[in-house]
This record gives C-alpha cells, structure tokens and sequence, in this order.
C-alpha cells in the first residue's frame, strides 16, 4: 500500500515551480523588460563614474610615489581612528536600533506609539547640527569617543527604523512556535527573532558605516581626523593634489570591504508574504519590574539624542534676538534648499525604479551585477562623488562644471541606494502574481503594472523619495565641493557661519534644517511600517 | 485524510461509469496542446505535453510537486512561453512557432494558489478590475449591480464588497477570486491549487461550490492540484502529470481503476501489488487466480488491485492472518499476510521474495473486531486486476 503523505504538501510545489519561473531564461523576454534592462545598464555605468575617477587617479600616480602617499604614519593614524569609530560606533547603534525597536513593538511599553516616533526622531537633526549643540553644550568636546558619542546619537535611528519595520511584519507565529519548542522569551529573541532581522540589520549597520566614513562636518566641529576631514582639508589647501587622491583611494577601499561584508549576508530568500488571511496580532512582553528601565533608557537616549540638540539650537537662537532673521540672506537659502531636495529626490526615485524591478523581480546574475554596481558608487563617500565630479566635469565638459545639473547629479548617486532599497522592499511586497492576476483579468502588461505593482510600490517608492529629500537637506560635504556660485544652502549657509564660530547666527539654519527634516521624518516612519503592512 | 479518500469517492463512482465521454476530439475541442516542452535553465520542466480538453469540460492535472503541473498552466495562461509545441484555443494558435497571444487578450480566468487579490482594493474594486464600465449597460451602477450578482454567485453576502481582502477567510478569498476570474465571462478557467490552502472540510465545500458554479455558467475548466482525491471527484478528464509528461489521461474511473503503470496506480489511490504469473487472461498470484482485462504479457507480471476490490467473505477461497490493524472510525485497514502461492512451487517466481512466509497486503473493512492480530480471515477478489510488466520499478 502506497503512503499518500509522501505527497509533498502544496506550498512547496506553487513556490518550487515560480522561483524557477522567476530565475528561467526566457527565449523571447518582453519588450518592456529589455528597455528596463538597457535603462539599468546606463544608469550603472553612469554611477562608475566615482570609482573609475579613484581608480584612474591612482593608477595615474605610479605605484612608487601611491606607496609613499599611502604608507605613512599620518593615514596609519587616519585609518586607526576611522576604524576603531567604525568598530564601536556601529554595535552601539545595532543594540540602541534593535533594542529600541524591539521594546516598541514587542514588549508592553507604556507610551510606546509615542516613543516609536520619538525613537526616530534625531535623524531629523544632522550630525553636524548634533555635534555643533554638543560643542555648545561641552567645549571641550574632542577625539574618539566624542565622534563615537555624536555618531551613536544620531545615526542609530538608521537601524531603528527597518528593525521596527520588520519586528512590526513578523509573523508572531513563529516566536509562538519558538515558545512551544521550550523557548523563553530571551532565548526566542535570539534564536528566532534576530535572525529575522538580519536583512534590517545588515542594511542599517552599513548604512551607519557609509555615514561614519562619509561624515566631515561632524568630526571636523569636533576636531576628530578621519579620512573624509583630512582629505576636505587637502583638497582646500592644493585643490585637486595628489595626496588628497591617494587618500580618496584608501577611503573608497574601505567602502568597499563594508559592502563586500553586506553582500555577502543579505542572502536572497523571497519575502513577499504568500499567505492567506489575516495575520495575527503580535503578543507583547509584558515588562512588569523592567518598565520603569525601559522608560528611563528611552527617557535619557532620546534626550541625549534629540533633547539636547534642540535645546542648544533653541537656546542660541535666543540669545541672537531678532538680528539672526534676515530674510534675505536665509530665504534663498531655503529656497534653493527645497528645490535642489524635491528636484534631486524625484530623479533618484526614477532612476531607481528600473534597477529595483530588475532585482526583484527578474533575479540574475545581470541584475545582481547592475545593483552591485549602484551599492559601490552608493559607498562612495560625498566627499569623493564631488572629487570626481569636480575633475571629470572640469576635464571633459568644462560646461558642466558649477552647475545645478552636476549638484543634482551628484545627489542622485549619493541617494541613489535610499531610493532603491525602498523601492525593491515595496516591490517585493507585491508578488507579481498579482501582476499576472491583473493580465489575466484582460489588462495589458503596463497597464497591469501601473495598476497594480506601482500602486502598490508607490507607498515605498514615497518613502524613499522623503529620504533623498532628507539626504539632500542635510547634505554637506558634496554641496560644497559642487554648488554653482552663489548657490546657497541651509547647509552650507549653517557651515559657513558656525565655522566663523557664528554658532547664533548658524542657529536659524539648523532649526530650519531640523524643521524640515521633521515631517520628512515623520513621514519616512510611518511608510516604512506601511511598506511592511501595517 | 480519511475524509479525503480516493477509493471512497471513486466506489460511489462505480454504478455510473463515463468512459465514453471522456476522451475529447478535435472538433469540439476547446484548449489544444501540442508537443509543448519548457526548459528552466537547463532544467526539462515538460517534455513533450500533449492535451486537448472539450469545451465546458472540466479537467484536473494531477501530479506529484515538482511535475510541471503549475508550469503547464502558466503556459496556457500566457504567463510564460512554450520553448516548443504550440497551444490552440478555440482552434487559434496563442502560443508556438510564430505565434503569440499575450495574457490579457486570451480571455482565460485564472483563480491562483492563494487568491492573489489585491491588497490595496476593496472585494468589490477587486472583482469590477477586469470590468469595462463604458461596456456595461449601467456604467458605474451597473458594475455595482454585476458585482452584487458575482458575489452572489459565488454565495458570499452582496455587503462584502465594501471588505478588504485581509478581512476575509481563506475560503472566501477563494470565492472572491473566483467571482473576479468569472466578471468577464471566460469560457476557460484556469484553476491552479486554489483550494490547497483551506482546511479539510472548507476544501470540499469550496471545491463543490466552485464546480456547480463553473458548471451552472458552462465554462471549460482547467484545475490542477497535487491532490487525487480531489482531481477524481472535480473533473471529468483526469491527467497525471509526471516528471514533465502527461502518464495519463481519462475519465476518473477508467485511470483510478486501469492506471497506464504502476507510479500512476500508487499516486491515484492506494494500491495493493502482488507478483503474478499470467497465462492468457488470467494472473494467478497469492489470491488466486484473477483476470485481467488486457494483460500486457505473458508469463511473471506485477498485478494491481484497488484494496475495496479485496473483500472479507466467509465462504472465500483465500486464506489470509491478521498481522496488525489501523483504526480510523469509519473503517479499519487490515494488514494480512497470505499464504505463498502454488505458482512459487513451480518455480515461476523466485521464492527469495517471501522469507517470512508470503506476501503482505492492505484492505480495509468497516467492522474493527473482526480483525484481531492473528486471526484467520477468508477473502474474495472482485472484478478484474490490472497486470504491469515486471520489469517497472515501484515509482520513489
């Protein structure tokens, strides 16, 4: 007698056969596809640009006199104190994101709607801001541990946000099942819990490292050397020399082991869900003696974080008066602000879109390649994407140099990789079952598609856009390298005052950069819980 | 399980058998495959397809995962392109040499796995998405009106429309699907797995409620499903996919009772295989001698009988002991060893296949105390066995 459980079950079978759809070569593929694919393929090679200029610079150089620039005490030091910030900003950041999130969504915190956006709230103060009230608040603030200070308060957010994100999604079905096979609630998180988010963890922890290498007005305030201070430095005195470039080159490596290690344990599981009905609602811990802690963990995180530097903008901004408001010098500033955000945030978003498709939907070694390529240049630094620019421009198109094109440019491939992980997370959240529903309920492929995947990316792809714009209003160090003349920013105004220590006349600037970046904010953390569908 | 059983289902079949309806030609065919093969990768996911489904016919593809059953689908969907072979529907080419139809110009309903209902519309929105208002007499009022009727149809309250799709159980997702494949009026639906995902006895009412709905609005009907029991009792024209090829295609009670080969035999039901030797129409193996309609040999075959056509009788000619018993309410399946049998003294089978004594099989009965480990039972084979050369390998 045959055994009929040696049927395999369904799900296995529907899964089995459309991932091998998915990954199948196709002998005619779809007009469209092939016009994303082309469109994929300019925009990477476009987005080389920063890495073929590191390269081409340093092989221009010659190995000898590259060796005695780059094997010297001064970028010994340079690079012990980029990594030991790495090293330890970035755990900080891991436990301050995951445990934040995890005590949001998972455990009985009293206030917990409002701490959740509290939690997310300092990425709406730039690091520079943040570091210019904490040099308010303490002068004698300097070296390492003030950088891993400033850079924990304001980057763990980065963290935070895709692990609420993703704790919100999660199935509490599976910790039910953990708890049923003998697991406590401590071991469950471990074991079961944190695996989930190390899709979140990942992105967040290379996200806050890009920043920690990419930084230059936080550590320059502070006076802690990395190599994006000591090349801004090199390239003020010499403007385009050689030891600047040689140290380009070093930092650009270093962006390049950081991706290495993220590639290498994103993985590629599928994570739209594919389930039926309702999904249960997740339990709570319930905290009982812990949540007086907890409420003081967040009291004082949050304060430190968001508190503190708001208060100092606060407090110069009344002690300037009324003189530090002038209209005319602080409203072109704004003004060019929003347009340079809202410009550069819609092109990145477009220019996501047909890289982010490809990835999700159409996964290949092609479109891995094509998004590798936009996560390298995404790596590069500020500093370095406007070494680049300001050299190929002035070099090749002399035309282009100082305008507001290159600057938009610019932005779009420092965003370029917000914009995409958004998007391929909206994507992934729309199965393209349902595109092929909709096909064969008589609509054409695009009109499906619009219908449909765009509809539902449109939340994610949102969010992504806030982001750049985000990215763009706090974006220093490329704005000024690039800006056409007598083009001003928040940002770049806020520099110039406080580096003239004008910290009252800086401080309407950073208010209004805080202003700005708050409902952007705002509204990044409430899409990212849509995108993971709440 | 028990509630899905195969052999149940199909013996409430036996009184009415429609074999002659089973086998559709050419000229009132609707769906036409032909020599379709698709290969993923260098992976062979069919190799050389071949069916022709009747119009308002109801066929089942059935096959263990991983047989192409979905892939095949797919294919008449217009979701993917056949790498050869053509597909025909209503006698026009919609996929081959030259030759494409895309989706959404098929006219074809496709009811997925899961719903696949959009997330970010109504029940309502859902299904009026494939509704042309301009074409409707009504407009605006007479899409509310239609899919008032569909929901309807697919017996679901009219004020469901206003629901969103996570507010529903998996069942009526199932019948909101279903309603928004059925809003065009397709002549062809496509069914892949769509009642895989609900529990026992939700799957059997929603499957009885779909095939009575299809039936009612005479559409041809395509369901593929990894479950026998299920593709017996839908469908009348079961196909057996396996390994990329159709093993089998007919009427449910002609493949249930006389499968092409043995892995058929065991996936459709439950099969009770002994070693025969066959001389002209007649097997004799440890049950005696029992005839076989067609034998494809002559000399050592394997013979396939159905369990209920092994009945307890008391004045039957074969002895069998109880060796242990499984009860499931209803009824009891009763393991019996039999006695080894004359043709092994003749020499015609090797007799190392018996170390224990002889062969082991399977039957079920209603009356659990009858059958106590080690008693004697009498037995009587009804109807015809079914003989497979020997040389088949049992399918893994």
């Amino acid at each position: 007698m045959t055994n009929k459980l040696a049927v395999p079950g369904p799900s296995g079978d529907l899964k089995t056969d459309t991932t091998t759809a998915g990954r199948g070569k196709r002998p005619r593929p779809p007009l469209g596809v092939s016009v994303v694919s082309i469109m994929a393929v300019l925009i990477a090679l476009f987005s080389l640009v920063p890495l073929a200029y590191v390269i081409v610079m340093t092989a221009a150089t010659g190995w000898d006199t590259a060796v005695s620039l780059i094997v010297r005490p001064r970028v010994g030091e340079l690079l012990l104190n980029t990594v030991l910030l790495t090293v330890v900003t970035v755990p900080l950041c891991l436990v301050l994101g995951v445990g934040g999130a995890w005590l949001v969504e998972r455990t009985t915190l009293v206030g917990r709607k409002w701490w959740a956006v509290l939690l997310a709230a300092p990425l709406a103060i730039p690091a520079f801001v943040n570091s210019y009230a904490w040099v308010s608040a303490v002068p004698s603030l300097g070296g390492l541990w003030s950088g891993v200070l400033i850079a924990t308060l304001s980057y763990f957010p980065l963290v935070y946000i895709p692990a609420a994100a993703t704790l919100s999604r999660l199935d509490p079905a599976i910790e039910q099942s953990a708890a049923s096979l003998g697991l406590g609630a401590w071991r469950a998180f471990f074991r079961v819990v944190l695996p989930q988010l190390r899709v979140a963890m990942t992105g967040g922890g290379l996200l806050v490292a890009l920043h920690l290498l990419a930084e230059y007005g936080a550590f320059a305030m502070i006076r802690f050397d990395t190599f994006t201070t000591a090349i801004m430095v090199q390239y003020q005195s010499t403007f385009n020399g050689t030891a600047g470039n040689m140290l380009a080159s070093v930092l650009v490596f270093l962006c390049l082991i950081l991706l290495l290690v993220e590639v290498r344990s994103r993985g590629s599981a599928r994570y739209a869900r594919i389930g039926s009905g309702a999904q249960a609602r997740a339990l709570r811990l319930p905290l009982h003696a812990y949540q007086v802690p907890a409420q003081l963990s967040l009291i004082a995180l949050t304060g430190l974080a968001f508190g503190l530097p708001l208060t100092f903008v606060l407090r110069w901004i009344i002690a300037g008066g009324p003189e530090i408001w002038a209209a005319e010098e602080f409203m072109p500033a704004l003004l060019q602000t929003l347009a340079y955000g809202l410009g550069a945030a819609v092109v990145t978003t477009l220019v996501a879109f047909p890289m982010a498709y490809l990835a999700v939907r159409r996964p290949s070694w092609f479109s891995k390649s094509l998004e590798l390529s936009n996560y390298i240049t995404s790596s590069m630094p500020g500093i370095v994407v406007g070494l680049a620019f300001v050299t190929v421009s002035i070099r090749m198109a002399p035309s282009m140099y100082q305008t507001s094109a290159l600057l938009i440019a610019a932005y779009v491939l420092l965003f370029l990789p917000r914009a995409l992980v958004n998007i391929r997370s909206g994507l992934s959240q729309a199965p393209k079952e349902l595109d092929e529903a909709a096909q064969a309920l008589g609509k054409p492929p695009l009109l499906a598609f619009l219908r449909v995947t765009l509809r539902l990316t449109a939340p994610a792809a949102a969010g992504g856009a806030a982001l750049v714009f985000l990215g763009i209003v706090n974006e220093l160090t490329a704005t000024l390298l690039l800006s056409p003349n007598g083009t001003s920013t928040l940002a770049t105004e806020f520099w110039s005052k406080s580096s003239e220590i004008d910290y009252a006349g800086a401080a309407p600037y950073a208010l209004l950069m805080i202003l700005i970046s708050a409902p952007m904010t705002y509204l990044l953390f409430q899409q990212s819980k849509k995108v993971a569908g709440q | 399980m028990t509630d899905t059983h195969p052999s149940r289902e199909a013996r409430s079949r036996l009184p009415e058998p429609r074999i002659a309806a089973s086998v559709a030609t050419s000229t009132n065919s609707h769906l036409e495959i032909d020599a379709v093969t698709k290969n993923f990768g260098s992976q062979a996911v069919l190799k050389g397809v071949n069916l022709s489904v009747a119009r308002g016919g109801t066929t089942a593809i059935v096959g263990p995962s991983g047989s192409g059953k979905t892939t095949l689908l797919r294919l008449i969907a217009g979701f993917e392109h056949p790498d050869t072979g053509s597909i025909s529907l209503n006698g026009t080419k919609v996929a081959g040499e030259n030759a494409w139809v895309p989706a959404h110009k098929r006219h074809v309903g496709y009811v997925a796995q899961d719903g696949a209902l959009f997330p970010h519309l109504t029940v309502g929105q859902n299904i009026s998405f494939g509704l042309d208002p301009a074409k409707l007499p009504g407009g605006r009022r007479g899409v509310k009106e239609r899919v008032a009727e569909l929901l309807d149809m697919v017996s679901l309250d009219p004020g469901m429309a206003k629901r969103r799709p996570h507010q529903l159980s998996g069942g009526q997702q199932q019948r909101v699907a279903l309603a928004r494949a059925l809003a065009r009026e397709p002549e062809l639906m496509l069914l892949d797995e769509p009642f895989s995902a609900l529990d026992a006895g939700l799957r059997v009412a929603t499957r009885r409620a779909v095939g009575q709905v299809l039936k009612d609005a005479g559409v041809t009907t395509i369901l593929v499903t990894h479950d026998q029991a299920e593709a017996l009792s839908f469908a009348d024209q079961v196909a057996v996919m396996r390994g990329g090829k159709l093993a089998q295609i007919g009427n449910p009670f002609v493949v249930y009772t006389r499968p092409a080969d043995r892995a058929t035999a065991e996936f459709l039901g439950d099969a009770v295989i002994l070693d025969a030797w066959m001389e002209g129409s007649l097997a004799t193996c440890s049950l005696g001698g029992i005839p076989v309609r067609r034998p494809p040999a002559q000399g050592r075959v394997q013979l396939m009988l159905r369990p209920e056509q092994i009945r307890i009788s008391e004045d039957g000619p074969i002895r069998g002991t109880v060796v242990d018993t499984d009860y499931f309410g209803p009824e009891t399946t009763v393991r019996l060893q039999l006695p080894v049998p004359p043709v092994l003294a003749a020499g015609a089978i090797p007799d190392h296949r018996y170390p224990g004594g002889g062969e082991i099989i399977t039957i079920r009965h209603w009356n659990a105390s009858i059958a106590r480990p080690g008693t004697e039972l009498r037995l009587r084979v009804v109807g015809e066995a079914v003989a497979f050369p020997v040389d088949e390998q049992p399918s893994p």
